[in-house]
């Protein structure tokens, strides 16, 4: 595999063809803040945090979506990108019903330790606070629309990892919604193997185990590394 | 030196905000020293006054007398600020949001599923009028800092008056921004 050579905040690091600068950067020991990556599935670039600058372009690009190149040179980290990564966190926390206070995945929410991380004490966008449903038809565990993020992990973890794709995407634009089989109860689905994966790829507390209460709905991610480690390495260690 | 003038107020909140004030202890002591409590719902104060230098605001904007008082409290405040997250988010009170207008929560709270003489409290002057759409404080007013929580922990609500008093601003960070 043919080395590559690029320059990370000023730094010079060798990486290898087909990796993607997110990847890069990490190996770095460089932390940028993400939301719809998840280590073993493909990403999307759906939340836009992980946004780099490259050289003086002035178009941001998406450090996980996209791929190193000879030469490339990324800043990371510069008020430019911190003031558009606050944006986007206060834009998901307008966007839909967000109330830590009473939600099952307070303290165990990425949505929330994002915002701690970018420094927001409050947003700057009038809240939409959409009509949005749950579902619980489903035997072990229930979907609160007002929490989801659109960020997909449920449904790339589903596809790729246990190959069920009960989940999929329905809707346009911030109308966005998350679906089971064909839009249908999650209980009636003949796809679903009840294995829980979506339910640990959930960045907040949208796919949420029932019977969790306020503070709860604690996410298990090494459940999810442990079968991506089998299937990448084929070392069964968890 | 004068003491710095200090005044709490309770919107559309559930006290938890001004119970964990309370749970600042022996801190309080030592805070009596330097603040006089110029107008709060634990001090029997008619009437907002003048002049007030900091004020903490718990809850969030849900009638119109509040949103008339919010006026009033940044015409006499220096530094105003969102104390706790139903003034900083909208929070619980602002959960009505997604339902629709008033009218139709009213009537399903107070006359569909009353269990007797179900009537939607309406006293004119006594009774405020709820505002459509409960919202953040800094919807309403400019507020000059924001102390986050459901309710916030009382050595975060020490670390904001700290700064306040040593800098005359608050700025929190990293887990004194926790949400919930």
């Amino acid at each position: 595999m043919a080395v590559i050579t690029l320059t990370i905040d000023g730094r010079l690091i060798s990486a290898n063809e087909g990796q993607s600068v997110l990847d890069a950067v990490k190996e770095a020991g460089i932390r940028i803040p993400t939301l719809c990556h998840l280590d073993g599935v493909t990403d999307l670039g759906a939340c836009r945090l992980c946004l780099v600058q490259l050289g003086n372009s002035p178009r941001l690009q998406p450090a996980c979506v996209l791929k190193v190149s000879e030469g490339l040179e990324v800043i990371t980290d510069s008020e430019r990108l911190k003031s558009y990564r606050k944006m986007i966190v206060e834009l998901l926390l307008s966007e839909r019903n967000h109330i830590c206070a009473v939600c099952v995945a307070n303290d165990h929410c990425q949505l929330q330790d994002l915002a701690m991380e970018l420094g927001i004490d409050h947003s700057r966008y009038e809240y939409i606070y959409p009509d949005l449903k749950m579902d619980i038809t489903h035997e072990r565990f229930g979907v609160d629309h007002n929490r989801c993020v659109l960020c997909g992990r449920c449904i790339r973890v589903c596809d790729q990892i246990e190959g069920a794709h009960t989940w999929d995407m329905a809707g346009r634009g911030a109308k966005s919604f998350v679906i089971t089989d064909m839009n249908q109860p999650w209980g009636t689905s003949q796809s679903c193997t009840s294995c829980g994966k979506c339910v640990q790829a959930c960045p907040t507390g949208a796919i949420f185990r029932k019977g969790a209460t306020v503070s709860e709905m604690e996410k298990d991610s090494t459940r999810l590394e442990f079968i991506v480690t089998a299937r990448e390495k084929k070392q069964w260690i968890g | 030196m004068d003491r710095v003038k200090v005044a709490t107020v309770w919107f559309g909140g559930c006290a938890g905000c001004h119970m964990s004030f309370l749970d600042l202890d022996e801190f309080l002591i030592d805070l009596a020293d330097k603040v006089e409590l110029v107008y709060s719902p634990i001090a029997d104060v008619k009437v907002y006054p003048e002049n007030v230098d900091v004020c903490l605001v718990e809850g969030a904007i849900a009638n119109e007398e509040q949103v008339e008082m919010a006026h009033r409290i940044r015409k006499n405040t220096k530094i105003v600020i969102s104390f706790g997250d139903c003034a900083v988010t909208g929070n619980i009170p602002a959960m009505r949001n997604p339902l629709g207008s008033v009218l139709p929560i009213l009537q399903t709270v107070y006359v569909d599923n009353a269990d007797t003489h179900g009537v939607i409290p309406d006293e004119e002057g006594i009774v405020p009028k709820l505002v459509e759409r409960v919202c953040p404080l800094h919807e309403i007013i400019p507020v000059d800092a924001y102390i986050p929580g459901c309710p916030p922990p009382a050595p975060r609500i020490r670390a904001a008056l700290e700064q306040l008093l040593s800098t005359g601003a608050a700025q929190l960070a990293g887990k004194d921004l926790k949400f919930g």
